[in-house]
């Protein structure tokens, strides 16, 4: 911007800086370069066209199904793709893809921004070092395992908890619980939870590992004790990057699949109770209504997934805003 | 008299109070002995032990502390506490799931196992393995490896090398968002052109679909390899008159080479745990097919899937057996990638 700028004011001779000029007259000069510039903004230019591409298709798609729906698709509470009149609706998806990541989002949250603080600050060095590997490694394991021990090991160990809360917070309509399977969409935050934690913990990690030393110093030569530096100096240095780190965690919540489809045993229905079975997501209705849906039953599921795209678009849209005001002021800091 | 007064009184103006370092291990021990006492005569549950001890901890460490060494002290061994507690509740279920895994998969994770497919056995009965799950797997990512990592290594280098202006700008932007893209968004992508053009699932689809989830990953950790690469590299090259093509190609990549290779490991091991793609392009199948343009494929993941909604125990093991190969996969690829990474650390300018 500078440059155009610099070339379209009144200066006669030479306009651009001379390392500017150099460069752009070489670049054009060399057959090698100019091919290499091209392939690499060629990639480039490519991914921002397949960007363009996921929305333009799948609103394609979408319209096709959308054209026909005789139900509303917002509202409606049910999704017949094989019938005629079809009749679907994003509703029940809409409640629990959101419920479910906030109950991802409340437990995992604070449980890993302590273990971020733990390893940078409370853990002995010895331990610090191994366990922030593994912590790596585990942000790595497949969603899919994540769902096979959820279904098998978290879902059966539920039980004692919901009785726990069905007998003391049951009054609230929340917490109540029919003794069904806990297949519910409680069970199913826990697990996106536990999914979570190693990636928000990762980020949160090298976000407290660079505050600056000498605020920490300066807290602690003023007497603050562990706790009064980091209230003071690394949380509000690092609560742009936990905020950002959280929204990434949720982005991840939001659009995962087989984990949720695993443990949860749909239906179409808003539940007033986490605790019984019901409900759905986007991405587990997808996955689990994909096998028997006619081509139509397919354009419905793309129009369910254009939402999940615009909600995860808006989601690390605003993570990545977020991240880039705060390189503005740690560039102050540095 | 009054000298000793004094002596006596520095210490305590200069450092207050303070609780012995072996004090925490007491209140644990002692919170843990009264919860044990406590939950094994009103009968509770372990978990519900654990619940007490750890309440019983909290109260116990905040009240001492605060009688001996004051108020703030007590807060910060609170949150000292609150911290500990919360990092071996998160190890309870991350420990939970390898722990798992392992002592179920190895159950029937052998050679058989490795080397037969799924074609003359059905969910129902034991055997069979996951060899075609296998190589679908390895060649669905192996495709998908083959288009994202030059695509994502060359925006990598335009970015870093050649990028000013808007474009290298919508570039960076769209790339973080595309890092967040639902791993089922891309699979109905690649759905939508296959309803387009009227196509049966096939594994190359899935790959297309891998490709769309590791592009912006290779990007990522490429851009970030290229900028540790010193300046003064590139200007000595440039320096001596090497045109900027072969500069990138024979200075700035041979010195972050390393650090590349290892971020396309990585996001190797990110997409070959990828299910939903995989499911709604490549569709699965209980036969061998090494062939990934023409007719479904099965992978790894689907396999896991596929065997833990057939619902039986034999199909339950295999599921296991499955989860255990792939993560073990992957793990090796993030040992080895980290490996790699330290050993061929750019070495940055002295």
């Amino acid at each position: 911007m500078d440059t155009t700028q610099i070339t379209d004011a009144p200066p006669p001779t030479p306009q651009p800086t001379p390392a500017e000029q150099k460069r752009n007259a070489r670049g054009a000069t060399r057959p090698g370069d100019r091919i290499f510039l091209g392939l690499s903004r060629g990639s480039g230019i490519l991914l921002l066209v397949i960007m363009a591409a996921i929305a333009v298709f799948l609103t394609y798609r979408a319209s096709l199904a959308l054209s026909k729906n005789h139900g509303n698709f917002l509202t409606t509470f049910e999704w017949n793709t094989n019938v005629t009149p079809p009749s679907f609706g994003i509703a029940v998806l809409a409640y629990g893809t959101v419920i479910s990541s906030i109950i991802a989002m409340v437990l995992a949250v604070p449980v890993a921004v302590a273990i971020a603080l733990f390893l940078t600050h409370y853990a002995p060095r010895r331990l610090a070092g191994p366990i922030a590997y593994v912590v790596d490694l585990l942000a790595a394991v497949p969603s899919i395992v994540y769902g096979l021990w959820g279904a098998l090991i978290l879902v059966p160990h539920m039980t004692g908890l919901f009785g726990w809360l069905n007998d003391f917070f049951g009054w609230t309509g929340v917490f109540s619980w029919d003794q069904g399977a806990p297949r519910s969409l409680l069970t199913v935050g826990i697990l996106l939870a536990v999914m979570i934690l190693p990636i928000i913990t990762n980020v949160s990690r090298e976000v407290f590992r660079q505050v600056p030393q000498m605020h920490e110093e300066a807290a602690l030569a003023l007497g603050a004790t562990r706790w009064e530096v980091i209230r003071m100096a690394v949380l509000p240095f690092g609560r742009s990057g936990v905020i950002s780190a959280s929204m990434l965690g949720l982005g991840r919540a939001l659009g995962e699949t087989m984990a949720v489809a695993t443990v949860l045993s749909p239906d179409f229905l808003i539940h007033g109770s986490l605790l019984n079975p019901g409900g759905g997501t986007f991405a587990q209705n997808i996955a689990s209504k994909f096998s028997e849906a006619t081509e139509f039953g397919r354009d419905a599921l793309i129009a369910s997934g254009l939402v999940l795209f615009v909600i995860t678009l808006l989601v690390n849209g605003a993570a990545r805003m977020i991240i880039a005001r705060r390189k503005e002021y740690s560039g102050a800091n540095a | 008299m009054s000298n000793a007064a004094i002596a006596e009184k520095r210490p305590s103006t200069l450092r207050g109070a303070s609780l012995p370092r072996w004090s925490p291990w007491a209140i644990a021990a002692g919170s843990a002995a009264v919860a044990v006492a406590i939950g094994a005569g009103a009968g509770l549950t372990k978990v519900q032990w654990g619940l007490i001890a750890g309440l019983l901890f909290l109260i116990a460490t905040y009240a001492i502390a605060a009688t001996v060494e004051g108020r703030r002290q007590a807060k910060d061994r609170i949150a000292t506490g609150l911290v500990w507690v919360a990092f071996l509740v998160a190890l309870v279920p991350l420990i939970s799931l390898v722990w798992v895994t392992v002592v179920r998969g190895v159950k029937v994770l052998d050679v058989y196992f490795l080397t037969h497919s799924m074609g003359l056995v059905a969910d129902s009965q034991p055997g069979g393995g996951i060899y075609h799950a296998i190589i679908g797997s390895l060649e669905q990512v192996g495709l998908a490896t083959i288009i994202a990592a030059p695509i994502g290594v060359l925006t990598a280098i335009y970015l870093v090398e050649y990028g000013r202006g808007r474009l290298a700008q919508a570039v960076t932007f769209f790339v973080d968002v595309m890092t967040g893209v639902p791993s089922i968004v891309a699979g109905l992508f690649i759905l939508s052109l296959m309803l387009i053009f009227d196509m049966e699932p096939f594994g190359f689809a899935g790959s297309l679909a891998l490709a769309i989830l590791m592009m912006p990953v290779v990007v990522r950790s490429t851009e970030e390899m290229l900028k540790l690469v010193p300046n003064e590299l590139r200007e000595a090259s440039l320096a001596l008159g090497v045109p900027k093509w072969r500069t990138i190609l024979k200075v700035v990549l041979p010195t972050s080479i390393g650090g590349i290779t290892t971020g396309i490991m990585l996001a190797i091991a990110r997409i070959a745990g990828e299910t939903a793609p995989v499911l709604l392009l490549v569709f699965g199948n209980r036969f061998i097919n090494n062939n990934p343009f023409s007719g479904p494929q099965q992978s790894l993941p689907l396999y896991v899937y596929q065997q833990y909604a057939a619902g039986n125990d034999y199909a339950y093991d295999r599921a296991w057996a499955a989860s255990l190969a792939l993560i073990a996969f992957v793990m090796i690829l993030n040992l080895v990638a980290r490996a790699i990474a330290r050993w061929k650390a750019p070495k940055t300018g002295r």
